[in-house]
């Protein structure tokens, strides 16, 4: 009798814990959408095709922030999942145990950084590097591709996307390297046993059956990109406009929240930054969602 | 039983101090420009009057104002005087005190220039709407003889976050630079048509530092901290002058004729052969209707301010008030009502 009463308050406050959570969840996105709603009464298409950022006037478009963060964020993707694939090979497949163990610690470590220290790296190295050794490789082609026309002033949406990419870099590498050690060991082993090389045992036994969980993991490490707000406020330039070239300063949805909504006092602008912020809540719930399908689908392929 | 003793004595001092400790407790929030003179006054204040407890939380101009209108502070700070509609808010509660002055500077970082530059209205202009576009346009060149400029192309740096000294620096551009009035306009951020944003004075100073040929905008006081090159700016007067502390006293002491009798007025641009042109005001936001528990230790502080508090100023790098602004704000505080 007894035991089972306390099954039973410990499973309701359980739940209540279970239930608090969720409501938590749905009270940020109704504090946002009533904050927003001023600005998204009459429907969000003007407010995400505009580019103009005015406090002055009363004029706000998200479209160059929402730029700044979907380039800068796929940037950063686009470097991190090459070489978070490329070391989980190294540390799974190739690396001795001794080997793997130390620099699995180490690339954990890293994601253990502060994101400030990764804007200051990225503000006193990367910035000025870029500026003076990468950006005058690419002016030549920057006259007939606009991507890269420069001049570039170390800060600006590259030199973001590098610093997100370190910062993302983390996760996607533990990510893939669980999703590794999840490929049976016998399938290796029959690979090998067949005569293939070890990069075709890896590609064919290890990578190929694997690839679901690794593009669930370049998304996850894309939602983690998506949100960062100090390091890209301070590399990114912050600049509200669409510009095409990598060279040029941005801005993204979450440095324009931090940066301005201290001293927004007009109810406006107020509603637009919440705006921006629901945006931005949307499209990482978006993310995180095709993420778990991928993921789903690939443990029902593999049941 | 010594131990006792001392316990017992330090209980009942305790027990009678309390209620005088709550009742002189004071909290404000408000701008973070004024906010190091603040604290420095608060313990200098509390000092002489360790009755009352001071508190002012540096949360920016704007989250001040809306501070003082939901009543959750007993004193508000701000760089930018409450507009009409804010005022409104309160129903006239509110009383502007002009508690110190400071300045927006511009600093730079130009390949082996060390020397002051010197700008006009017309250059400020050129600079942050982009129409001066490298270091050796001839506007330049002719206000800085002597001094070699190179070819390079021009950055212009200001701030990203919203702050009182973008309202100032945009309050200055508007009033001399007509294009600028009509497609960009004041506020704490606006729609900047070139340039890099930096967080803060010092995210601006640093990516000045960072990017060669680069010029910006922060406050005086902070330039003055770190000994920043700056430019010194001709007023409307059409004389160069260098900021100061003493630049920029004048500058409101050049407006006293026009000042209004709540306070609320900008002095950029002001009249005057030796005032500083990119000056302003910043404001403590209190009542006119208290309850003697705050009022009568808030006036105290704020009277303290105004006579003790100015001597400090200087030494902050903070302009102090005029001294006929000084008298003018003390007979002000006349109609503050008690209850």
């Amino acid at each position: 009798m007894s035991s089972s009463l306390s099954e039973k308050i410990f499973r309701t406050i359980l739940g209540a814990f279970g239930v608090f959570i969720v409501l938590l969840m749905f009270s940020v996105a109704i504090f946002l959408t009533v904050g927003a709603w001023p600005v998204i009464r009459h429907g969000l298409s003007d407010f995400v095709q505009t580019q103009t950022w005015n406090p002055v006037n009363g004029q706000f478009g998200a479209l160059a922030v929402l730029f700044g963060t979907l380039v800068s964020s796929s940037i950063a993707i686009a470097i991190a999942a090459p070489l978070g694939v490329g070391a989980a090979i190294f540390l799974k497949e190739l690396a001795p145990a001794r080997v793997a163990s130390v620099f699995s610690f180490l690339i954990e470590m890293l994601a253990a950084v502060p994101s400030v220290i990764f804007g200051l790296w990225g503000f006193f190295v990367l910035a000025p590097a870029i500026r003076d050794h990468v950006a005058p490789i690419f002016y030549p082609l920057g006259e007939y591709v606009p991507i890269f026309r420069g001049p570039s002033y170390g800060v600006g949406i590259l030199t973001a996307g590098v610093v997100l990419a370190l910062m993302i870099l983390p996760t996607m590498a533990a990510i893939v390297r669980e999703i590794f050690s999840a490929v049976p060991q016998h399938q290796r082993e029959a690979a090998l046993g067949l005569g293939s090389t070890r990069w075709e045992a890896v590609r064919v036994a290890v990578l190929a059956p694997s690839k679901p969980g690794i593009l669930s993991a370049a998304v996850l490490a894309t939602a983690r990109a998506l949100g960062e707000t100090m390091a890209v406020t301070m590399v990114i330039g912050n600049r509200n406009a669409v510009s095409l070239s990598l060279f040029d300063p941005g801005q993204s949805m979450a440095s324009l929240i931090a940066n301005e909504y201290a001293e927004a006092s007009d109810s406006r602008h107020i509603a637009a930054l919440m705006a921006v912020g629901l945006l931005l809540l949307v499209i990482s719930l978006v993310v995180n969602a095709v993420a778990r399908i991928i993921a789903k689908r690939s443990a029902a392929k593999w049941k | 039983m010594k131990v006792v003793c001392a316990l017992g004595s330090s209980l009942v001092s305790l027990v009678v101090s309390a209620p005088a400790l709550a009742a002189a407790s004071l909290s404000g929030a408000g701008a973070t420009f004024p906010a190091p003179l603040y604290s420095r006054w608060i313990s200098d204040f509390e000092k002489v009057n360790p009755e009352t407890k001071l508190n002012y939380q540096p949360i920016g101009s704007g989250g001040g104002i809306k501070q003082f209108i939901d009543g959750t502070v007993d004193f508000g700070g701000t760089d930018a005087p409450m507009t009409d509609e804010q005022i409104a808010k309160v129903k006239g509660n509110v009383l502007h005190v002009p508690t110190a002055l400071g300045a927006v500077v511009f600093t730079f970082n130009v390949a082996g220039v060390q020397k002051p530059l010197n700008l006009t209205p017309e250059t400020a202009c050129g600079i942050a709407m982009g129409k001066i576009s490298t270091w050796n346009d001839k506007r330049l060149l002719s206000l800085n003889a002597g001094v070699t400029l190179p070819s390079a192309p021009l950055t212009f740096v200001h701030r990203s976050d919203g702050s009182g000294t973008s309202a100032i620096f945009t309050d200055y551009l508007s009033k001399v630079c007509p294009e600028w009035k009509d497609k960009v306009g004041s506020g704490t951020a606006v729609n900047w048509p070139v340039g890099l944003g930096g967080k803060g004075n010092d995210g601006v100073s640093g990516l000045i530092k960072q990017t060669p040929n680069s010029i910006g905008y922060v406050e005086l006081v902070f330039a003055e901290k770190n000994k920043l090159p700056v430019a010194a700016l001709k007023n409307k007067a059409g004389k160069i002058v260098s900021p100061s502390t003493n630049s920029v006293t004048q500058a409101f002491a050049d407006s006293v004729a026009k000042l209004p009798s709540d306070f609320r007025m900008s002095i950029t641009d002001a009249d005057g052969a030796a005032s500083y042109p990119i000056s302003g005001i910043t404001y403590l936001l209190v009542r006119k209707n208290m309850s003697k528990e705050v009022g009568v230790p808030l006036v105290k502080f704020i009277k303290w301010g105004l006579r003790d508090g100015q001597k400090i100023c200087p030494s902050l790098s903070y302009a102090q008030l005029p001294a006929e602004v000084v008298s003018r704000v003390e007979k002000a505080l006349n109609v503050i009502e008690l209850k």
